[in-house]
């Protein structure tokens, strides 16, 4: 499966990765190898049988309605790479 | 802008996407608080700000709220359900994706009725679907950086998604009327607009009449009042009528309404791409619906509002007019249930919530959930009126605004002091009857001698005498029979 230039630059658009010229090659062929490898579980049947969307066989993994011990704030801005009085700081965001 | 003719030649073609923020204690994956207006960032935990290697696990409630909706709106239930990723970027979605249901909508299908409107009697829903809230930003003019409240990440959401079939503005605002009412009364969400906690986003688009394909849509964001939604779609139909008109094409983008212009426009994005790029979320178990958990929703459902309406009708003898005006809210209709298990005017009861009661809390700005008087008292003074032991007038234009600034005080009370007790002892009332006959010897015998429109003249001085304090049917009748006792 060939991967052109403009759907290269559109996965890392969408992955918010920059990626230059010098290195489309590269990742061209990386992905193509993924895809490649991917493609092989094509050759199973598998006619009949209902696509797993999880690894587990639990169902209804539920939790009730209670409230527990927030995070507190202290900590939970603690890590964050720029805050501002009571809240997170990220570069501005014009809709 | 569009002339009367112009606009005769299109439909109008409304499809709704209405966000109800759900009213569990906790947030749809984690058990931090799910409460609106606290400290920023002070309801979060390692789930909602998305720190790695955290497993979010599914509120019990959130899913039986969004059956619960989905009940009421004749909904199919998904027995067996999983939810997906919706993958974008934006600094108030901490793990880069929206955990959604978007195969398996937790309700399919389903219709709400709506009323007051000529044109459609009700609007068919696509799907009601469960997913988390994203936090806030908040954009300062004139700052480099933006701001994020991560309290709101999390909260749990329905979606409530209707076909395009809705045809005007009117079925629009009579549909979300309906939409907010139903979430009211099943305590699935508290419908507050202004808030935040009942949005709604309008495609709108227009079409030729007689056309058979769907105009361009154009999403309208940001209203924050049913009557902003209204307004937007209005203007929205307006400008592409006027755009159509002048042989320009429509753009298929995504607008914002401005509530003081009354107008929408375009909204700058970065993301032009809308690829969200879906699958089935690995980190939730299936969800499955057995016949017993749906039963016992069903059966602990709260009544709905043209439940209560016909139990109101045959429990309280309501006509259909008093029935519907006492379950227009959903707060009305409980204050009117309660006083009715106190008193047995019902049609009194109905009478003083429509008259004095709706009138003052509409000039007080105030809803019928912080209205501070009991059920309790209004009962009483409804017995009070009954007995006689006060006037209709001197209750609603004295006794109810006292009882409003002090609502913990017995109604009776209140009247003593307030000095609107009437007399109603036959006794005290006969003799200021007697007095009366006594110094109008001459009146009497003419109403004696036939001049019985002397009753008037008669009753006017005892109400003088009494300065206006004597039970009125009370007082004429002992007058009558006086007069008459020859």
């Amino acid at each position: 499966m060939n991967i052109d230039s403009e759907t290269l630059q559109k996965i890392a658009h969408l992955a918010r990765l920059e990626l230059d010229a010098s290195h489309e090659g590269q990742m061209k062929k990386d992905l193509e190898e993924i895809l490649e490898w991917v493609d092989k579980l094509n050759e199973l049947d598998t006619d009949g049988i209902e696509p797993l969307t999880n690894m587990s066989f639990e169902v209804n993994s539920l939790r009730e309605d209670k409230v527990t011990e927030p995070l507190s704030q202290e900590r939970g801005l603690r890590n964050a790479p720029d805050k501002e009085g009571d809240y997170f700081k990220v570069p501005k965001v014009l809709e | 802008m569009i002339t009367k003719e112009e606009r005769a030649k299109y439909d109008v073609v409304v499809g709704l996407e209405v966000h109800a923020q759900l009213m569990t204690e906790s947030k749809i994956f984690s058990g931090d608080g799910n409460a609106f207006g606290s400290q920023p960032n002070t309801n979060i935990s390692t789930i909602s700000l998305g720190h790695p290697g955290v497993m979010p696990k599914l509120n019990k409630k959130a899913v039986e709220l969004a059956i619960r909706m989905g009940l009421a709106c004749n909904c199919k239930i998904t027995r067996f359900g999983y939810f997906d990723r919706k993958n974008y970027f934006y600094p108030d979605l901490p793990k880069g994706y929206q955990m959604t249901q978007d195969k398996t909508p937790i309700c399919v299908g389903g219709y709400v009725p709506i009323q007051g409107v000529k044109s459609q009697d009700k609007v068919t829903l696509n799907r009601i679907h469960l997913e988390e809230d994203a936090g806030k930003s908040i954009h300062v003019d004139g700052q480099p950086d933006s701001l994020i409240d991560l309290n709101r990440a999390g909260v749990p959401l329905i979606e409530i998604v209707t076909e395009p079939e809705i045809f005007s503005s009117e079925a629009a605002g009579a549909f979300l009327t309906e939409v907010r009412r139903l979430v009211r009364y099943l305590n699935v969400c508290d419908g507050n607009m202004e808030e935040g906690s009942l949005r709604c986003d309008a495609n709108v688009s227009v079409k030729l009449k007689g056309e058979t394909k769907l105009g361009k849509k154009v999403e309208v964001k940001n209203m924050n009042s049913i009557k902003n939604v209204m307004k937007a779609i209005d203007h929205e139909v307006q400008r592409q009528i006027h755009l159509l008109e002048k042989g320009e094409s429509i753009v298929s983008e995504t607008r914002t309404f401005n509530p003081d212009t009354g107008r929408t426009s375009g909204m700058r994005t970065k993301e032009e791409l809308n690829d969200y790029r879906y699958f089935p979320e690995p980190d939730l178990s299936p969800l499955q619906v057995s016949d017993e958990w749906l039963e016992d929703i069903r059966s602990n459902m709260p009544e709905l509002p043209s439940e209560m309406k016909e139990r109101f009708k045959e429990q309280y003898g309501l006509n259909e007019y008093d029935a519907s005006s006492m379950t227009d809210q959903r707060d009305l209709a409980y204050f009117f249930d309660a006083i009715c298990g106190i008193t047995g005017n019902y049609k009194k009861a109905a009478n003083w919530l429509m008259g004095p009661i709706k009138s003052y809390i509409n000039e007080h700005d105030m809803t019928f959930s912080n209205f501070p008087i009991q059920p309790a008292a209004l009962a009483s003074i409804i017995a009070l009126i009954d007995e006689g032991k006060i006037s209709y007038t001197a209750a609603s234009q004295q006794l109810l605004p006292y009882l409003f600034e002090n609502p913990l005080e017995d109604a009776a009370d209140a009247a003593h002091k307030l000095n609107i007790w009437q007399e109603s002892d036959s006794g005290s009332i006969q003799s200021i009857v007697d007095e009366i006959l006594a110094s109008n010897e001459d009146k009497v015998k003419q109403y004696r001698n036939g001049k019985k429109g002397l009753i008037g003249m008669f009753m006017g001085e005892l109400m003088k005498k009494s300065k206006g304090k004597v039970d009125p049917q009370m007082a004429n009748k002992l007058l009558r029979e006086s007069l008459d006792a020859q």
